[in-house]
């Protein structure tokens, strides 16, 4: 191996056979449209490339490790900053796999704001991929409207729980607070808003556009075999033709209840990804204008009643000494799960983000496995890359939608 | 006497566990309650030798022989509908029975069914490499390379993936500390400045809780800036405040020797 040092530059891992005509190119991991800290390497005969190497790492904060050395509580911010453009949903997926684990059952009502909090941060998530991908291919203007909404999203998000981005909006057992007042108002202003944003902007600047097409019609072809021998799920995976949707398939939370539809796109490549998102988009305002009208009869409970995992709510802690010292044990020791393992798979905006827990009936989990599905996308790329053109790169990139928080963890 | 601390997990520990404290497990079904299960868990019992089998919280997880990985899973992929490979990794059981328990994560998209393949491995020994089979695994077995060792073996790119290439410990390790060991603590030193540079320099705070009051040489006095290396305690002692209960190794240690050598 080439020695390192810090003025001349190596490629570590690696051993490309150097031939006169290629040249070996460094991609990332600072570069605007890697989305975060990708670095690829790429081995280009002209203008083509031949080889691909995604060296992912660089985002790497041990958060598999962390796991097993914090209560199951305490993990749960953690959680915020896997998939950080969606963090609910990263929240909601732990808080999931710990209540399989308990066997908990969620009060009706934070089961309906677990929902539409997913869905909103689904939206927000989306919206982001909608933006960047269309920066990174070349039109500006969509970035701007669509960043537009997405911060209404987030004001949104910011009533609801105090913060933007991290939102901890989840608690294993259900969900801290209710809606706050004028909370549904808003959400269906931003809804309808969301709606008639994607006609009359983004699908009007993109939907026919010469140039969107030309760079994303035939880019990035995913065959549904690779897709699913790759592990891709989600957009990735509908994008292929297959209908898969978590939500669908083995509902959790209200899913079963909803009606909504799962789109598809058979072309497998990214303008018909785009087009999916597009529509995605849509199923989702329609499943928060459902969930709108189900929270209405819903009794006021928000956290599961089950003393020997979660607190009691802060009103009994206060008045009645045996609340008070389960409260007490909770907080200083954190709960036990019962020992077993659960692997629980949701559906996450970008994928299948599940959670596998080893649980030997200590305060701390003996193993978390977090299966994000960036992961397994960013993995495609080595395959994916190889006989595209340079400036399809940043194409396929931006198409896979993929975010570093939860490739490294 | 210092308190005695287990060596082979050094992973944070309950602090405190009642005498009668009786730990429940997650229920688990038998395979033959579930049709397609049974069915499934059929067709690879008459191939593959099948340790243990049962249904736990709605999946199926199948204990196997280390040596029939490859076997089973092609059997699961190719008779059995498990098109997707969701998930793989392992669990560390080093102090407890000196194995590592690989599991594999399968889905069928058309029955919606999950099963969980797991196999014990001992320290050292390989597994099989299920890359021809599922491409997913080309970067969870390397992940899994980098965090515990375990190799695979036939893999096309048996390389670190998370961690850098040139790191010595395995992460996920229970015998690797959180906030990494001493090899991690000088990796950076190491690595940009060279060897000669760690009397200068000294080794990496690791603990992100830990303050040191007095520090003139990091970044910590913002706004409230003295001449490099400056002695601003007054001629008051040094009280490191250490937050993290779980640190276990003493970074400083080398640097007061450096200093004691002085």
């Amino acid at each position: 191996m080439q020695q390192p040092n810090k003025l001349s530059p190596f490629f570590e891992n690696l051993n490309f056979e150097r031939e006169d005509n290629t040249m070996v190119i460094n991609f990332g991991p600072q570069h605007p449209s890697a989305h975060g800290q990708l670095r690829l390497v790429l081995e280009l005969d002209g203008e083509q490339v031949v080889k691909a190497y995604p060296d992912i790492g660089y985002l790497h904060r041990g958060i598999e490790k962390m796991a097993e050395n914090m209560t199951y509580n305490e993990f749960l911010p953690t959680t915020d900053r896997l998939d950080y453009i969606a963090s609910t949903s990263n929240n909601y997926a732990y808080a999931l796999a710990v209540e399989k684990l308990i066997g908990l059952e969620v009060p009706r009502r934070a089961q309906v704001i677990r929902t539409m909090l997913l869905e909103v941060n689904r939206l927000l998530s989306h919206l982001f991929f909608i933006a960047t991908h269309a920066l990174d291919v070349g039109a500006m203007s969509v970035f701007l409207y669509a960043f537009r909404e997405r911060e209404f999203g987030m004001d949104l998000m910011e009533d609801y729980c105090g913060a933007r981005l991290t939102h901890s909006a989840v608690r294993i057992g259900g969900v801290p607070l209710d809606i706050p007042d004028g909370w549904m108002i808003a959400l269906r202003k931003w809804c309808d808003g969301v709606d008639y944003e994607l006609k009359h902007t983004y699908n009007a600047l993109l939907e026919k556009n010469r140039i969107w097409k030309m760079r994303l019609e035939n880019v990035g072809v995913v065959t549904p075999e690779d897709a699913l021998s790759w592990g891709c799920t989600g957009p990735m995976l509908r994008g292929s033709g297959i209908a898969y949707d978590i939500r669908k398939e083995e509902p959790y939370e209200l899913y079963s209840e909803l009606d909504f539809d799962i789109p598809i796109s058979d072309t497998n490549d990214s303008y018909g990804r785009y087009r999916l998102y597009m529509a995605e988009m849509l199923e989702s305002t329609k499943i928060l204008r459902q969930l709108i009208i189900k929270y209405d009869d819903t009794k006021p409970q928000l956290m599961a009643h089950a003393p020997q995992y979660i607190s009691a709510p802060k009103e009994e802690i206060m008045t009645q000494n045996y609340a008070l010292m389960q409260h007490f044990v909770l907080v200083t020791q954190g709960m036990r799960p019962p020992k077993g393992e659960v692997y629980v798979p949701t559906e996450s905006p970008k994928g299948e983000l599940g959670f596998y827990i080893k649980s030997e009936g200590e305060p701390y989990a003996y193993r978390l496995k977090c299966r994000a599905p960036s992961f397994f996308h960013t993995g495609l790329l080595q395959e994916l890359l190889v006989g595209t053109y340079i400036a399809d790169v940043v194409t396929i990139i931006g198409t896979t939608n993929i975010v570093f928080g939860e490739v490294d963890r | 006497m210092r308190k005695y601390t287990p060596k082979d997990n050094v992973q944070a520990k309950a602090y405190y566990t009642d005498r009668f404290h009786v730990v429940p497990s997650v229920p688990t079904q038998d395979v033959s309650t579930d049709e397609v299960f049974a069915k499934q868990l059929e067709i690879l019992s008459s191939q593959v030798e099948i340790k243990s089998a049962y249904i736990q919280v709605g999946q199926m997880r199948v204990e196997i022989d280390h040596k029939d990985n490859f076997k089973a899973i092609e059997i699961l992929k190719n008779e059995c509908g498990y098109a997707m490979m969701t998930d793989m990794s392992a669990v560390d059981y080093l102090a407890k029975d000196g194995e590592f328990e690989v599991f594999y994560q399968f889905l069928n998209l058309q029955e919606r069914k999950r099963v969980r393949i797991v196999c014990r491995i001992e320290q050292g020994l390989a597994v099989e490499s299920i890359v021809p089979l599922y491409k997913s695994a080309n970067f969870s077995e390397r992940e899994m390379f980098d965090m515990f060792g375990i190799v695979s073996n036939n893999h096309p790119f048996m390389k670190r993936i998370l961690m850098p290439d040139d790191w010595e410990g395995h992460p996920l390790l229970k015998t690797y500390p959180l906030q990494g060991d001493e090899f991690a603590s000088w990796y950076e030193v190491d690595k940009i400045f060279g060897k000669d540079a760690r009397e200068a320099i000294g080794p990496e705070n690791r603990d992100p809780s830990r303050i040191d009051r007095y520090d003139t040489k990091r970044f910590s006095r913002v706004g409230r800036e003295v001449p490099f290396g400056a002695d601003i305690s007054k001629g008051e002692p040094e009280t490191p405040i250490e937050y993290s209960e779980t640190l276990l190794v003493d970074y400083n240690k080398s640097q007061t020797q450096l200093e004691n050598r002085k």
